[in-house]
C-alpha cells in the first residue's frame, strides 16, 4: 500500500470537510474492498476519511412501508435484524449471503453502493427494490444512481448517508455465488411491488454493472411463477465473458437465478 | 506518522505507526504478537483473524487506525494463564490442526461462530453444516476440515458448560 493519511470523522458534516482537505480523498466505510484494492496499490488515495464509526451514518429505521438502512451499517446488522427480516425477508437473506462472516461484519451497505463492484449484491436490491439512495445533498433514485463499472451519480465529496427501500408485497434474491470469491457469479433479485408492478434486477452478468431484466419481469407480471420463465431466453449480448462462465452461460443463469428468486418470494 | 491507542488482550497499549499501517502488522511487528498470522493477504484465507469489539474479522483488511479506541482480542488472549480456552483445547483433542497456519484465524473465527449461536439462543447446538457453511472464510490446506468442524461442535458443547458454570 502507498502512504496515505488517515482521518476518522465525527460527523457527516467533517467527513466532507475532511475530505475536501486533501488533494485525493477517498470516503472509507468497511474497507472491505477499498483497502485490498488500495493493498495492490490499484487506488492510491492521499487520504481515507474514515466513516464508518458516525453515530448519524449508523442504524436500521423500518416504519410503515419503508426500511430505511444508515449508510455505514454492516452487512451483519442488517441480516440480524428482526425488523428488516419481517419487513423485507429477502434483503435480510442478501445481506446474510455477501462475502463470508469475517467480511459481513465490517463492509457496509453504502461502501458496497459508492463503490458500485459489477458483482456486488445490494445494486440488486437497491434497483429491483426501486430504493432511493440519500446524500448529504440529495435523494438519488435507484434508476439514476448506477452509470456502469464501478461507477456512480456520486459527485466528488458526496457522501452516502442513507437508502430507504419501499417494502414489497414480495421479493426474492437467488444468486450464483462464485466458488471461490463469494462474489455474485450472477445473482437475481425479484420484486412484487404493492401496486403490482414487477420489477427484477440482475448483478453479476452484464458487462454495464446491475441491470433490470426487461424479458423476465414481463413475464412475470403476467404470471408470477418461477414455470412463467421456462420459455423466457435471456440474449447474450452484453453479457461478461470470463474465465469463470461464458456470456451464454451467464446469460442462462440470469434465467435459473431468477427462477429460484421466485421460489424464494413464494 | 499517527499514534493508535487501543486495548490489546485486556492491556491499553500505544503505538506510533504509518497510518497506512494494518491492524495485523501492528500486532505483529509492533505489539510482537506473532500468533496472528498472514496468509493469504487478499481478505480470503483467514489466518488473520482477530476479535475486535468482540467480532471476528480479518485484521489484513483493517488499517490499524480503524481500531483505534478497539479492544482487540487475539489468540494470545484466549487461554486463561495455562488453561487453553475450550475451543483451544478441543482442536488439540480432536486433531483439528497440522501444519497450524491457519488454527490461529480459525480459533478466533470458531470462538465467534460459538458466541454467536449462543447468543441467538441456539442454546449452543451448532450443527455440522452450519459450522462448514461459517467457516467459509477460513482456509486451511491441511486436514480436509474434518477434524476443524469436529473441534468447533466439541467446544460449542464445553462453552455452554463453561457459561453455564459462570
Amino acid at each position: 500500500m502507498y502512504e496515505t493519511n488517515y482521518h476518522r470523522a465525527s460527523s457527516i458534516d467533517d467527513a466532507v470537510a475532511q475530505f475536501a482537505k486533501g488533494t485525493d480523498s477517498k470516503f472509507l466505510s468497511g474497507g472491505q474492498t477499498l483497502l485490498p484494492v488500495m493493498k495492490q496499490r490499484l487506488a492510491a488515495p492521499s487520504d481515507v476519511i474514515d466513516v464508518a464509526k458516525i453515530k448519524d451514518m449508523i442504524g436500521i429505521d423500518v416504519s410503515g412501508d419503508t426500511v430505511t438502512i444508515k449508510a455505514a451499517t454492516p452487512h451483519y446488522d442488517v441480516a440480524q435484524s428482526d425488523a428488516v427480516k419481517k419487513a423485507i425477508p429477502a434483503l435480510s437473506s442478501l445481506a446474510s449471503e455477501i462475502g463470508d462472516p469475517a467480511v459481513r461484519y465490517r463492509g457496509t451497505i453504502g461502501g458496497s453502493l459508492a463503490n458500485n463492484d459489477p458483482a456486488a449484491d445490494y445494486p440488486a436490491a437497491v434497483l429491483a427494490l426501486g430504493a432511493t439512495i440519500k446524500t448529504n445533498k440529495r435523494s438519488i433514485a435507484a434508476e439514476d444512481f448506477f452509470k456502469g463499472l464501478f461507477s456512480t451519480a456520486l459527485e466528488d465529496g458526496e457522501i452516502i448517508t442513507a437508502v430507504s427501500f419501499p417494502v414489497p408485497a414480495k421479493a426474492g434474491y437467488a444468486k450464483f455465488p462464485n466458488p471461490a470469491s463469494r462474489f455474485a457469479l450472477t445473482g437475481v433479485f425479484v420484486a412484487k411491488t404493492k401496486a403490482g408492478d414487477v420489477r427484477v434486477a440482475a448483478t453479476g452478468a452484464s458487462q454495464s454493472g446491475v441491470m433490470r431484466v426487461g424479458p423476465i419481469e414481463q413475464a412475470l407480471k403476467a404470471n408470477w411463477a418461477a414455470s412463467a420463465l421456462d420459455s423466457v431466453t435471456i440474449a447474450a449480448s452484453g453479457l461478461l465473458a470470463d474465465i469463470h462462465g461464458s456470456a451464454d452461460y451467464r446469460a442462462n443463469l440470469v434465467k435459473v437465478m431468477g427462477q429460484r428468486a421466485v421460489t424464494a418470494a413464494g | 506518522m499517527s499514534t493508535v491507542k487501543l486495548t490489546v488482550n485486556g492491556k491499553a497499549v500505544s503505538v506510533d505507526v504509518e497510518d497506512r499501517t494494518l491492524l495485523v502488522h501492528l500486532l505483529r511487528e509492533n505489539l510482537n504478537l506473532t500468533g496472528t498470522h498472514v496468509g493469504c493477504d487478499t481478505s480470503q484465507c483467514g489466518a488473520c483473524v482477530v476479535h475486535v469489539d468482540g467480532r471476528a474479522v480479518k485484521s489484513c483488511t483493517m488499517l490499524a487506525g480503524q481500531a483505534a479506541g478497539s479492544n482487540v482480542t487475539t489468540i494470545e488472549g484466549l487461554a486463561k494463564g495455562d488453561e487453553l480456552h475450550p475451543m483451544q483445547a478441543a482442536f488439540r483433542d480432536n486433531h483439528g490442526l497440522q501444519c497450524g497456519y491457519c488454527t490461529p484465524g480459525m480459533i478466533m473465527s470458531a470462538v465467534d461462530i460459538v458466541h454467536r449461536h449462543h447468543s441467538q439462543g441456539s442454546g449452543g447446538k451448532l450443527d455440522e453444516e452450519t459450522v462448514r457453511h461459517e467457516l467459509e472464510g477460513n482456509i486451511c490446506r491441511c486436514t480436509g476440515y474434518h477434524n476443524i468442524v469436529k473441534a468447533v461442535l466439541d467446544a460449542a458443547g464445553r462453552m455452554k458448560v463453561a457459561q453455564a458454570a459462570e
